[in-house]
């Protein structure tokens, strides 16, 4: 009996936590595939229409052979400055323009023939790797035989054999493994690049199934959700059919099912069932269409195209009017010597002036796009960075944990469990300070031992080490607490051992060793911020047991044991450490079995079943007994403060960002320096703004308050490049979660833009904000806050963790650190470092080269054209407007592709000296003003070149040796495809003539003369500049050890 | 070094690619690959580099040594230039008083010519070789209509050219159904007024020997210009076929008596071939040599210039000149670029001088500002 739930179900639904996934236009799929395993028909079952799925070839590439040229070239033209150029071109062809059609067609055939042959070998290159995938071969199960397969064969519903260090072909739903108790490891390194062994679980009803034969007896049908793109979401179900018995059904979520590109290890092999094959895999599905930020610079190019193509119009529009106005002379228009044909009388003449503008733009746009992409590469750009928003744990600190201390029912308990703190220092308020008893330290202990999701990693050898535990394991886990807090545990004496077959062992301090069986694990998330498990003792007693901050567990215990406990997390929070609440619950056999049902229901859930969960987890954690806090240390990265401070002078804003208490957090910020002692701290949290009614009021208080003193009481608003050491007041910002959700989303919608403007302008001034508490959705709330404030300014996000991605995706620039936290962080960013210290010299050296590097770039580019422009422009007023070239075609061709180049005042030279000029033939005339042109424009390069390494000679020296040996070939042969002769012999010819060398290089050094004279200038100003320097540097060296002695 | 640290890091955590699986999508093109720059020296920005200081130290001298170069070199032009001697004379005849005047609105197939003398004294004698140019104003060989029609292919004496010109001739490609030979605006409308210069010397008039030839660009005249190829000699049967510029008295085989200045070799030809950048322009005429070490080619005096009068400037109003000037190393006269290298010279070396001031003044007080640490 096949349960008909198909039409009911609609996927697609994602609750936004801590992930979000890669794809953000994918759209929604709707429905559920039902696999037949083994494509084996379920017994009375008859009426199953076979689904048609696709098979499991990967097609990465774009091209096949046939389609390539025209596929290719449709995809170029596409493009709107291709197209524009095609158009350009055949309006070339087609009329009559002063320029030849070779001028825009040469290089628009070179940019498309280039682009084409690049295209085509990456293509080829993919048309291999999919190859090799395509074609490697498999193992599947049929009819009890193995039977070897090239991968790309693979049906939905086959069942597949994968042994160790084998990549899974395609989607499998994990049915069983060699191992009895049904679990495999996988690295997930090409997927997510988390190296680290993930544990998979085989439906439990199959795990015996571990050998061919007996997993070809199976009959089930797997109905789950459509492909979806995002790695950590799967729900399905699986339905056993038993001969004589009901059929089984049980549900399936990601734990079951093993990914397309990740590897297994350490297992001999596995069997599973496809379930999505080919371009449905999640992997195929998470590599489409990744969309791309786009440049801030890139952004500017194109501005700068745009007023560079106003300019050129206008300048068309000036030399058309003034043609007709020359023209409205007939002798002018039509002298003796010059008569037009009759073609020409009678048509409207397009006017050509036009057309080449155009064209010289379209020409500069591509050199702009080039040199763009090859600087860029990165594609992104961090010069400009204004707003840095880093998280803490893992960024800022090292993310490796330690166990400092813990507190049991207000006891404080570090080192060792012998020894008892006697705690005599000057502020603690604490009132017992001896021993808890020995039942609640064991519970404690057992509770630290048990809540928690640490898995051993076994060496290599798999029969090796399990009994002795002695030997050497590693612990992995998912979050760095959860380890140190074992290890914590072990060295109080309770050691955790491992988990077997839902048994949980631990070694107690007798050395015993103690089984528990591990009933539910409610996993962490970070809204509830908490997690916990229930398991069951040898005796048969039920405990939940629970962990989670401070502010999670708090409401869900006995209020009157708060107390005591409260002190201590508080002041290990004020110490910088972070701190976790442990609680349990003893359950009762009813109890449990309500909620194994609730449990088992929701996770059997196809339907928002993350929502089921939450509800059936909030229920079930309530109501229990606090036993004590522990303290874990979190220590900060190298170099940390230096890179803040670093950042803070370059007149950066470092807006951290984190999970974690205020206290804890505060503390972190002091070390790092992003508040100084004298940084005077405002405060936006729960705690000022208080818990009542009236909180809204306060907080408008608080907030005109704040925003009093900070910009009308100012007399005059600074820049936000403030330098640290000035003496104007710093002021730091603290504000919560919950307080920056009430200034957010008030409840009162009526203030609600004015609050969060108050609140912007607050948080414009201070030099350091610290947001605490913050779910990942906030994070990336902020981040478009400030993003979208006035002036749009550039923001960068730095962050390691899952909880970091969606503002890593949000900023301008998200950097990701492969920290403990996995790898999403980094898959996600637009550049990784392993280290915060490197966001010092990435943004500080790289991004101000870089950033320099453009702007350069783009001025030179700016000026480059329009010199060439502005002579050719000058001309026409004495060529009557007759749009004639004033250089070869072959100069125009060549100018933007070969010479680069750059005069400034090539125009003015032109036209003062035009005296000089009256014996030249216009070709000639042409080509002094094009070599002053090159050499200028070349030389002004080289002027502005800061580093010569051997490309840059190469190019600049290069580039004039190339003009000068072209022309000379371009002009000492007759070119038989010509129709003109124009430039035979004109360059040679030239330079017989001294006066002409006279007067090219006198061009090029008044050209050059004001650059050169500014460099000198600034050079002056420098030194003034240095001797200031100096003394600043002075005051910032004596001012830190003052501030290290305070701390 | 952030820029080092990938290597290693990569090597554990990340093996893009590495397996069979990994591969179809780590191929699948740059996105989809890790964007790691690759760890060369290109790449990551670590080529060996030079990195000049422009201080003020350094480029100071430099002003100096600029200037005192220029400065030399501005007033070796200025003199040379100021020796050139250079006479020009307006021959078109708009004033009323002008013995061309009556020649003013002369029409091309006028018979027999307009003829005209116009009288002129030379104050000082010219020395060395003299180059006799004449001038045109206002009149646009830069115009784009204007130079593009023209076919070099035939000039270069390509047979089927010459019979079937480019169509950039129009509207002069063809007259009566026949092929212009030369075809093309710029040798429909080529200079043919002639310029005869005579020394006056108490009332006898010596006529000037002008040299026609040398006056066109080597290569021009032997290599891009060339007749028609063909059995024989006879310019006249190589042009069979062909009809005469509409404006022209003679066809193109009879410019001139001699057969290597004849056809589109014509020197005359050639250097109205070569189109001026400017509307007023002047083209090089004849050369007067000079004859021996004794005498001044052309010593101070009066002459008196005899002009044939056959190309009308009037209907567009356009100017004629006739330039006599010697030559030196630099070319012909040119004050601006003595004056303009003087200027830049001093400039930069007042500069220079300003600078070093200013530099030292600020070196002074850096000095005295350092601090020690």
């Amino acid at each position: 009996m096949v349960v008909l739930i198909d039409g009911l179900l609609k996927f697609g639904q994602r609750k936004k936590i801590g992930i979000i996934p890669d794809c953000a236009g994918e759209e929604k799929r709707v429905g559920t595939r039902t696999v037949v395993v083994g494509h084996r028909p379920v017994s009375e079952a008859d009426a199953y229409v076979a689904q048609k799925f696709c098979d499991n070839r990967i097609v990465s590439s774009k091209y096949t052979v046939w389609n390539f040229l025209p596929k290719n070239l449709f995809e170029q033209f596409r493009r709107i400055a291709n197209f524009y150029f095609l158009i350009i071109f055949l309006v070339q062809v087609i009329v009559d323009t002063p320029t030849s059609p070779v001028t825009s067609g040469l290089p628009l055939f070179f940019v498309i023939t280039v682009t084409a042959i690049k295209q085509g070998y990456e293509d080829w290159l993919r048309h291999r790797a999919d190859n090799e995938v395509n074609k490697s071969n498999v193992f599947i199960i049929e009819n009890a035989k193995q039977v070897q397969k090239e991968s790309e064969k693979i049906k939905v519903g086959d069942i597949v054999e994968v042994k160790a260090d084998e990549t899974f072909p395609c989607d499998l739903i994990f049915l069983a493994s060699s191992s009895t108790d049904g679990t495999c490891y996988v690295t997930t390194a090409s997927l997510d690049g988390e190296s680290n062994f993930k544990t998979h679980y085989a439906v439990r009803d199959t795990t015996v199934l571990c050998t061919d034969e007996a997993i070809d007896s199976l009959t089930a049908t797997i109905e789950c959700e459509q492909p979806q793109p995002d790695l950590y979401k799967f729900v399905g179900r699986i339905i056993m059919y038993r001969s004589n018995q009901e059929p089984v059904a049980r549900s399936l979520g990601p734990e079951n099912l093993l990914l397309k590109g990740a590897t297994l290890k350490n297992t001999k092999k596995i069997y599973g069932v496809a379930v999505y094959t080919g371009m449905e895999t999640k992997m195929a599905l998470n590599y489409q269409g990744k969309s791309q930020k786009r440049s801030a610079v890139e952004k500017s190019i194109n501005a700068f195209l745009i007023v560079y193509l106003c300019i050129l119009l206008s300048k068309a529009t000036v030399c058309t009017t003034l043609k007709y106005v020359w023209q409205s002379n007939p002798f002018n228009d039509e002298p003796w010597y010059n008569e037009k044909t009759k073609k020409e009388r009678e048509t409207f003449k397009v006017n050509g002036f036009v057309f080449h503008s155009v064209c010289s733009s379209v020409i500069l746009s591509y050199i702009c796009k080039w040199q763009g992409d090859f600087l860029h590469q990165g594609k992104v750009d961090f010069g400009p960075v204004e707003f840095v928003f880093t998280d803490k744990t893992g960024t800022l600190t090292e993310n490796s944990m330690e166990f400092i201390e813990c507190c049991i029912d207000g006891h404080k308990y570090k080192d060792c469990i012998s020894e008892v703190d006697g705690y005599s220092q000057t502020d603690g308020p604490l009132k017992y300070y001896g021993k808890a008893e020995k039942s609640r330290e064991e519970l404690f202990l057992r509770a630290l031992c048990l809540c928690h999701t640490v898995r051993i990693k076994q060496a290599d050898q798999v029969d090796g080490l399990i009994g002795h535990p002695e030997c050497k394991n590693t612990y992995i886990s998912s979050s760095p607490d959860e380890i140190a807090l074992v290890k914590g545990a072990e060295k109080y004496g309770f050691t955790f051992l491992g988990l077997e077959n839902d048994f949980m062992k631990i070694r107690n301090q007798k050395n015993e060793t103690e089984m528990y069986q591990l009933l539910h694990t409610l996993n962490f998330d970070p809204v509830r911020r908490r997690m916990s498990v229930i398991v069951r003792t040898t005796s048969g007693t039920l405990l939940l047991f629970c962990k989670g901050a401070d502010s999670s567990i708090f409401p869900r215990v006995q209020q009157e044991e708060i107390q005591q406990t409260k002190v201590h997390v508080d002041r290990n929070a004020m110490d910088g450490y972070r701190t976790l609440c442990v609680a349990f619950k003893e359950l009762t056999q009813k109890e449990y079995d309500r909620i194994d049902r609730q449990l088992n229901e929701a996770k059997m859930a196809l339907q928002d079943r993350e929502e089921k969960m939450a509800k059936v987890f909030e229920d079930t954690e309530a109501d229990m007994h606090l036993i004590g806090a522990t303290a874990v240390e979190d220590r900060l990265q190298e170099q940390s403060a230096e890179t803040i401070e670093a950042l803070h002078a370059a007149g950066m804003k470092v807006w951290v960002l984190t999970g974690d208490k205020m206290e804890t957090a505060k503390s972190t910020c002091y070390a790092c320096r992003l508040f100084q002692t004298s940084t005077e701290l405002l405060e936006l949290t729960a705690r000022v703004v208080g818990e009542s009614e009236r909180k809204e009021d306060r907080l408008h208080e608080l907030l005109m308050d704040y925003h009093k003193r900070l910009i009308q009481d100012v007399p005059k608003p600074r820049g936000s490049l403030k330098r640290s050491w000035t003496l104007s007041q710093d002021y730091g910002l603290i504000i919560d979660g919950s307080t920056l959700s009430l200034i957010l989303n008030p409840s009162q919608d009526s203030s609600s833009s004015h609050y969060k403007n108050i609140f912007l302008q607050i948080c414009l001034k201070c030099t350091a904000v610290l947001c605490c508490r913050m779910a990942p959705l906030q994070k990336a709330q902020i981040v478009r806050m400030v993003k979208n404030t006035k002036g749009s300014p550039i923001t960068l996000s730095v962050g390691d963790g899952a909880n970091d991605v969606s503002m890593i995706l949000e900023a301008h620039v998200g950097i990701g650190i492969k920290g403990k936290e996995g790898r999403q962080a980094a898959r996600n960013s637009d550049y990784a470092v392993p280290k915060f210290k490197h966001l010092r010299k990435l943004l500080l050296a790289h991004g101000h080269l870089y950033y320099v590097r453009i702007a350069h770039l783009v001025q030179y580019f700016f000026y480059k054209n329009l010199c060439f422009i502005l002579p050719q422009f000058l001309y026409q007023f004495f060529c009557g407007f007759s749009q004639q070239p004033l250089y070869d075609a072959a100069y125009l061709t060549m100018y933007n592709i070969c010479f680069t180049s750059l005069p400034i005042l090539a125009y003015r030279a032109h036209v003062t000296t035009r005296c000089v000029f009256q014996v030249f033939g216009n070709w000639t005339f042409g080509t002094i003003v094009f070599t002053v042109l090159v050499f200028t424009v070349t030389l002004k390069l080289a002027l502005d070149t800061r580093f010569w390494t051997w490309m840059n000679h190469f190019v600049i020296w290069g580039s004039l040796a190339f003009y000068v040996f072209f022309s000379f070939f371009w002009g000492g042969v007759i070119w038989p495809f010509l129709k003109q002769q124009r430039m035979y012999f004109v360059f040679a010819h030239m330079l017989t003539s001294v006066s002409t060398w006279l007067a090219i290089i006198l061009l090029i050094f008044i050209s050059l003369f004001p650059e050169i004279l500014l460099i000198v200038l600034k050079s002056i100003k420098e030194r003034s500049h240095q001797v200031r320097n100096k003394m600043k540097y002075c005051t910032v060296f004596l001012q830190r050890p003052l501030l290290l002695s305070t701390r | 070094m952030a820029v080092n640290y990938s290597a290693k890091e990569e090597a554990d955590g990340h093996p893009a690619g590495a397996g069979p699986g990994g591969g179809a999508a780590t191929g699948g093109g740059g996105a989809v690959k890790t964007r790691k720059p690759d760890n060369t020296a290109f790449k990551q920005q670590r080529l060996p580099a030079w990195q000049p200081i422009l201080t003020a130290g350094t480029v100071l001298p430099a002003f100096f040594i600029i200037g005192l170069i220029f400065i030399p070199i501005g007033i070796g032009i200025f003199v040379t230039s100021n020796n050139i001697r250079e006479y020009e004379i307006d021959y078109t005849g708009i004033e009323p008083s002008s013995p061309c005047n009556k020649c003013l609105n002369v029409s091309w197939d006028s018979t027999p010519p307009c003829t005209c003398t116009i009288n002129f004294t030379l104050e000082h004698s010219f020395e060395s070789n003299v180059f006799m140019y004449y001038g045109l104003s206002n009149f646009y060989q830069n115009h784009r209509r204007y130079v593009k029609s023209r076919d070099d292919s035939q000039l270069n004496g390509d047979n089927s050219s010459l019979l079937n010109p480019s169509k950039e001739c129009e509207p002069y490609r063809t007259n009566e159904d026949k092929p212009i030979a030369p075809c093309g605006a710029i040798a429909n409308s080529m200079f043919n007024d002639t310029l005869e210069l005579y020394h006056v010397e108490n009332d006898t008039r010596t006529a000037i020997t002008l040299i026609k030839k040398g006056i066109a660009w080597w290569t021009d005249k032997n290599v891009k210009f060339r007749n028609p190829t063909g059995d024989g000699n006879n310019l006249t049967a190589l042009f069979q076929g062909t009809t005469k510029p509409v404006n022209w008295p003679k066809p193109v085989y009879m410019l001139d008596s001699e057969p290597d200045n004849n056809g589109f070799i014509n020197e005359d030809f050639i250097v109205w071939m070569r189109t001026a950048a400017l509307p007023t322009f002047r083209k090089l005429y004849r050369l007067i040599e000079r004859k021996s070490n004794l005498q001044p080619t052309l010593q101070a005096g009066k002459y008196s210039l005899d002009i044939t009068y056959n190309y009308p400037v009037h209907s567009f109003d356009g100017r004629k000149r006739m330039i006599l000037s010697t030559i030196s190393w630099m070319g012909g006269k040119n004050p601006f670029l003595g004056i303009a290298y003087i200027t830049v010279g001093s400039i930069c070396f007042f500069l220079g001088v300003v600078l070093l001031i200013i530099h030292h003044k600020y070196g002074n007080r850096n000095t005295s500002a350092d601090i020690p640490n």
